[in-house]
């Protein structure tokens, strides 16, 4: 199966980080994301895409909502949780 | 030797309640606010043990490493870690954590417990925590943590006294203050899977979150809804301001009324008079006319702080900030720029990327803040027609309108061209995280308004009311020789370095009583009011038409023209010196703030050029 990544994948549906590009973020971009949760095998949901034309996203890790713009986004890989 | 009382910081990821925290211990008042990145700068207060030992108490910037990727964030790792020069190493720390998400919060709290410092952990919201369905076992953290853990709810002074008490005994057996370890060197995702390890087990039961965050969520970030309601929102708000404002605006104005006739009548005329009346009374009556509209602005700016929409209207934003290299993060600055450039200002230490910083910073003074009100009313109401132009739409709230808009296209275009020369840099990224919604609390708002309304007053008190006095002096001597039948305003002092501030406005359509107002309306915008009120009061040679008002005075000696480019100077021009000292503050030099006075003052100038003489050319 295709791997999908953040930015892409359906809303509402759990997921589990699979790998983090973490090369293709700015440093401070990367230690934020790390600071905000995130990391590989992290459970993720996207819950809403702001406008239409690539605004950010809002999903949700662990208790916390994070909102992150589409470009990180797109390096954050997922896989599916069955079920 | 008396010793210095202990050092005591609050310290925690941003919102977790630390001011909420600091403020139900010392009785302050700092500013708290539902998202991240309230405060900005230390706090500092005094609290007693229990055994009635005085403790500094600091509140922190929230953070979520010791690692700082914003100035704030700075101003926490220096106070933690000793580092800023002035600065002790605090005794102790409080650790507050927000117990709906231990499983971030608790990874900087390990951090901080891993400097080897005596540690309180203040178990923070539990009501919200309960509220989404989590209960949580405080012994199972204390054991896990290996420090003391006090289950708190700051916003309703719950569990103070065993947090004062766990303090006490913290400082207590504090060996003399340890050496700081440096930082910690454990890698981010060990300690974050330490952290959500002690979260799990820290677990008592746990049933599914109620949805109707989410429902709202749905309809606020919705792509098509969500950016509706917020423009709804800001034009609700906006119109609000001019509206609800009437009533209580006209019976303050009728009291100042009031007082000037009753010491008109029951003074002996002369200079003393004179000052009170036609200085003091209507210079700073003038201003204070204002608090209910601007009272009405912060009702409507506390409840978006407080509810938690904030941070949702820069996600929305963020869009439309990145067309100019900004983020939507830099919203929350701007929009508090509404009320007042200087807090806007500062508020900007949130941001990380210093370019992008220096951006916002730059442009915040095009915000609409309220001290301009003044102004933009006054000459409105004076020389725009109040027709209707649409139902619900009249001409002059539709020249107000259009005036809020003038600057924040203005910021855009600023923004833009800023982006692309002097403050050049790869565009910075948007990251955030979104708070819960909360009703905002009632007695927040009452403290909130009521500390703006002494703000403002004071303001009015002292800058503006000593301002209209000196004018009024420089206004008034050296008298015209009797039966000269010179103009006593053009005689005086201020009336010739008026002239030759004419000199240079002239070619924008201004004359000779704006000339006079620039000068005194950079102290305050304000001021501009009061000083043309000012000008004509001692003008006024004519006795008979002493109760002449201000705006009737306007319309026969101004031209549209000039009315005109004199609100466009008003958009653009950087008349507030507080705000330029921020500047100076917050970039640590004297070069970003006259960048900025230079811009914006050319852009005035030139703005304020074209608007007369186009008006000129089209014949009003
Ligand atoms: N329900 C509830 N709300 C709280 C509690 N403590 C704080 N709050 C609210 O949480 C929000 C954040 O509080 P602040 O005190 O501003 O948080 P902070 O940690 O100082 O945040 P920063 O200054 O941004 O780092 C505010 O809206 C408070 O009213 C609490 O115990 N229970
Ligand atoms: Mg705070």
């Amino acid at each position: 199966m295709a791997s999908d990544c953040l930015a892409t994948f359906p809303r509402r549906r759990n997921a589990t980080v699979s790998t983090i590009d973490w090369t293709r973020l700015a440093p401070p971009e990367a230690r934020r994301l790390r600071e905000l949760g995130f990391d590989e095998g992290v459970e993720v949901q996207v819950l809403h895409r702001a406008t239409l034309g690539g605004g950010p996203i809002a999903c949700r890790i662990g208790r916390m909502t994070v909102a992150l713009r589409r470009a990180v986004a797109a390096s954050i890989h997922v896989a599916p949780i069955a079920g | 030797m008396t010793q210095a009382a202990p050092l005591v910081a609050l310290v925690g990821n941003p919102n977790a309640g630390k001011s909420a925290l600091f403020n139900a211990l010392t009785g302050a008042r700092q500013k708290v606010g539902n998202y991240p990145g309230v405060t900005v700068e230390r706090h500092s207060g005094r609290i007693a043990l229990e055994d009635g030992r005085p403790v500094e108490l600091v509140d922190l910037p929230g953070a979520y490493s010791l690692d700082p990727s914003s100035p704030d964030e700075r101003v926490t790792r220096d106070v933690v870690t000793g580092r800023s020069s002035f600065e002790r190493v605090p005794d102790a720390m409080v650790v507050v954590v927000d117990a709906a998400n231990l499983d971030n919060h608790l990874r900087f709290a390990l951090q901080l417990i891993a400097l080897g410092r005596p540690v309180v952990v203040a178990l923070n919201m539990v009501d919200l925590a309960e509220r989404d369905g989590l209960v949580l076992d405080p012994a199972v953290l204390a054991r896990e943590l290996g420090v003391p853990v006090v289950p708190t709810v700051a916003v309703r002074k719950r569990g103070l006294d065993d947090l004062r008490h766990q303090l006490t005994a913290a400082l207590g057996a504090a060996p003399p203050p340890a050496p700081v370890q440096d930082q910690p060197d454990e890698p981010l995702s060990t300690l974050q899977r330490r952290a959500r390890a002690i979260a799990k087990a820290a677990i008592v039961s746990e049933t599914p979150a109620r949805r109707w965050a989410h429902w709202l969520d749905a309809v606020a970030l919705h792509p098509v809804v969500g950016p509706l309601l917020l423009v709804s929102l800001l034009f609700v708000m906006f119109q609000a301001v001019f509206t609800w404002a009437t009533v209580p605006a006209d019976m303050i104005d009728a009291g100042f009324k009031a007082l000037e006739g009753w010491i008109a009548s029951h003074a002996p005329d002369g200079f003393l008079r004179s000052l009170v009346t036609d200085g003091l009374i209507a210079g700073v009556g003038a201003v204070i006319v204002f608090l209910p509209q601007i009272l009405i602005l912060f009702l409507f700016i506390l409840v978006l702080e407080s509810s938690g929409y904030m941070v949702r209207a820069a996600f929305l934003m963020d869009r439309l900030m990145a067309t100019v290299g900004l983020s939507g993060r830099a919203f929350i600055p701007l929009l508090s720029s509404f009320a007042c450039a200087v807090p806007g200002i500062m508020a900007t230490r949130t941001i990380e990327d210093e370019k992008d910083r220096l951006t916002t910073i730059l442009i915040a003074p095009l915000m609409t803040c309220s001290a301009r009100w003044p102004v933009y009313t006054l000459i409105i109401g004076a020389m725009i027609p109040n027709t209707p132009v649409l139902p619900f739409v009249r001409l002059q709230g539709l020249v107000m309108f259009g005036l809020l808009i003038i600057g924040i296209a203005g910021a855009y275009v600023a923004a833009l061209v800023l982006r692309r020369t002097v403050t050049k840099g790869a565009s910075s990224g948007f990251m955030m995280e979104m708070p819960k919604y909360q009703w905002p609390r009632i007695q927040d708002i009452a403290i909130g308004l009521w500390s703006r309304a002494l703000i403002f007053l004071k303001r009015a008190g002292t800058i503006i009311a000593a301002t209209t006095v000196v004018l009024w002096l420089l206004l008034s001597f050296p008298k015209p020789p009797e039966g000269s039948g010179i103009s006593p305003v053009d005689y005086s002092i201020a009336g010739r370095i008026g002239r030759g501030i004419e000199v240079v406005v002239k070619p924008i359509g201004f004359n000779r009583d704006i000339a006079l107002a620039l000068l005194p309306a950079m102290a305050a915008r304000e001021v501009a009011v009061s000083a043309i009120g000012t000008v004509y009061a001692i003008d006024n040679t004519d006795g008979a038409a002493g109760q002449e008002a201000l705006s009737d005075r306007l319309r026969g000696r101004w031209s549209l023209p000039t009315a005109l480019a004199f609100l466009m100077w008003f958009v653009f021009a950087p008349q507030c010196i507080s705000t330029i000292a921020v500047t100076r503050r917050e970039t640590n030099g004297w070069k970003w703030p006259l960048f900025m006075v230079g811009y914006l003052f050319a852009a005035a100038y030139i703005m304020a050029g074209i608007t007369y003489w186009l008006a000129v050319a089209v014949g009003l």
